[in-house]
């Protein structure tokens, strides 16, 4: 571990002790603020419920995620191909993320039902926006030296676009992705609290209800894990992927 | 500019033991090149000949249009006016004659040495095989042996140069351009690389144009030097050099000749 590493754990022990502290100390009911001994009591004891609605989030996350790879990756590529396109596209791009997932949710609930569809296109539209941009920055960040050499070589767009412009972007389309997994949870959990049967969010919204703050804050916790684990997950996939020392 | 002298000279292998120079007397053929930067003129009226499988080398300050020219011939940026000729056919441009090498090594970072310099023969759909056979010779060649597998990042700069040296033998192109390539890298490299260019000369009969700032190296290398002065570019002195190579600093007509050429820089200078 280095001197960091100390740091954000020092830091997490002193919030938690606080926390935990005064809860105790000024007596506050746990169905308003529960210690967090409570909370972390809470997520492993109730694991059995708990977890199975991960299970659904974790799905439309995932899913999310992967419609918004299919989506993202072709028109970053299509749009650096064509100047005129990204400059056609641009405001839309952007008009997309101006408008707030949570006025469009109740919308989609409508148009895509109860089901996980709604929630994998929330997902998908807050993951997609990330990964677009940076992909398109790192493809346009290329050397214009190392154009001139594969123009020499007398290659096709194709052939630059696989061996030169791709691999150059690859690591800023993995901060691209990193921001998107992390943020995917929002589109997820929005999503739910709208309109659900199942998944973290419509449990936090059940619990929250019945004034089971506890459970409230387990599920919390729960997300906080998976965020982090998909985090880590990409940054091992990255690793794999890129081995060279970017220029 | 006086017309190149006819010669015959040994270009390396028995094959072509006698090439006569033909295309009246140049490979390549730059005449009336013109650049305007901003209403700046960077080179106009620019005129230079390379005879078949000569190494002709432009010395002059940096920011005289060296580089600019040499964009031009690459298509990079394209040029005022001026005529381009290659073997005696007019040309737009060398895109497709020319192998180009620089300062910067341009390997890719995620391929290893072997697959960088097998690259041209990849992106121009050479046969694969017979081309890594080729590919490894010249690594052993250039001193490269064994490092074929190897990422960029984890060798020297020395090396990778060596390797960017291969891969412009790969394009498989009789011009090659050099744009100081050796420049980045220290003084002892520099010397064991410079030995390594003269062989694009002698054994792979290549017609070579390089821009140094390096006056020793100039004079180690050339066939003909040409001192250029900068705003509007132009050749300003031309050296014909017929000391056999390799060549060594200590041979008193190089020395005599390094003299000339310091006077005449310095005497610009001031």
């Amino acid at each position: 571990m280095t001197s960091s590493d100390y740091l954000s754990l020092a830091l997490v022990v002193v919030i938690l002790g606080v926390w935990e502290g005064a809860t105790r100390l000024m007596d506050i009911p746990v169905f308003i603020l529960p210690p967090p001994s409570v909370i972390l009591v809470t997520a492993v004891t109730r694991a059995s419920l708990i977890l199975p609605h991960a299970a659904i989030t974790l799905l439309e996350i995932v899913l999310g995620i992967l419609l918004a790879l299919c989506t993202a990756v072709p028109l970053a590529t299509l749009m650096f191909a064509k100047p005129a396109l990204e400059k056609a596209l641009a405001p839309f791009l952007v008009a997309s993320q101006a408008v707030p997932v949570f006025a469009l949710a109740p919308l989609l609930v409508v148009w895509l039902g109860y089901g996980i569809a709604s929630k994998v296109f929330m997902a998908w539209i807050i993951i997609f926006f990330p990964i677009t941009v940076s992909l398109l920055s790192g493809l346009k960040n290329c050397d214009p030296a190392y154009r001139v050499l594969f123009r020499l070589m007398g290659a096709s767009f194709y052939d630059t676009f696989i061996r030169l412009y791709w691999p150059w972007a690859l690591p800023q389309f993995f901060s691209g992705l990193r921001v998107g997994v992390s943020v995917a949870t929002i589109g997820a959990v929005i999503g739910e609290w709208v309109g659900a049967q199942q998944g973290l969010g419509f449990l936090m919204i059940q619990s929250n209800a019945r004034l089971q703050v506890d459970l409230v804050f387990a599920v919390i916790l729960w997300l906080s894990v998976m965020g982090l684990g998909m985090w880590t997950l990409v940054g091992l996939l990255e690793k794999r992927v890129v081995k060279w020392k970017p220029i | 500019m006086m017309p190149l002298p006819m010669v015959t000279r040994s270009a390396g292998g028995p094959l072509t033991a006698f090439v006569f120079i033909r295309f009246e007397g140049c490979m390549l053929k730059i005449s009336g090149a013109a650049k305007t930067y901003g209403g700046q003129p960077i080179f106009s009226q620019f005129c230079l000949t390379v005879g078949q499988g000569r190494f002709n080398v432009l010395v002059g300050p940096s920011g005289c249009g060296k580089s600019t020219l040499f964009d031009g011939l690459t298509q990079v940026i394209s040029l005022d006016r001026g005529d381009i000729s290659w073997k005696g056919i007019s040309l737009p441009h060398l895109g497709n004659h020319a192998a180009y090498m620089q300062q910067k090594d341009l390997l890719l970072p995620w391929f290893s040495l072997l697959d960088n310099a097998l690259l041209p023969a990849k992106v121009g759909k050479s046969p694969i095989p017979e081309m890594t056979l080729t590919a490894k010779f010249l690594f052993k060649r250039m001193g490269l042996a064994g490092y074929e597998n190897y990422l960029p990042h984890e060798v020297s700069g020395g090396m990778r140069q060596r390797c960017a040296l291969v891969r412009t033998l790969m394009f498989n192109r009789d011009l090659i351009l050099l744009d100081e390539p050796l420049s980045a890298l220290d003084a002892i490299t520099r010397r064991r690389l410079q030995s390594l260019l003269l062989l694009l000369q002698t054994e792979f009969n290549k017609t070579i144009l390089m821009i140094t700032h390096d006056i020793e190296e100039a004079l180690l290398l050339a066939d003909e030097v040409y001192l250029l002065s900068p705003s509007p570019m132009e050749i300003t002195q031309r050296f014909v050099l017929d000391q056999k190579k390799p060549r060594k600093f200590t041979d008193p007509g190089l020395m005599a000749i390094k003299e000339q050429v310091l006077i005449q820089l310095e005497g610009k200078e001031l």
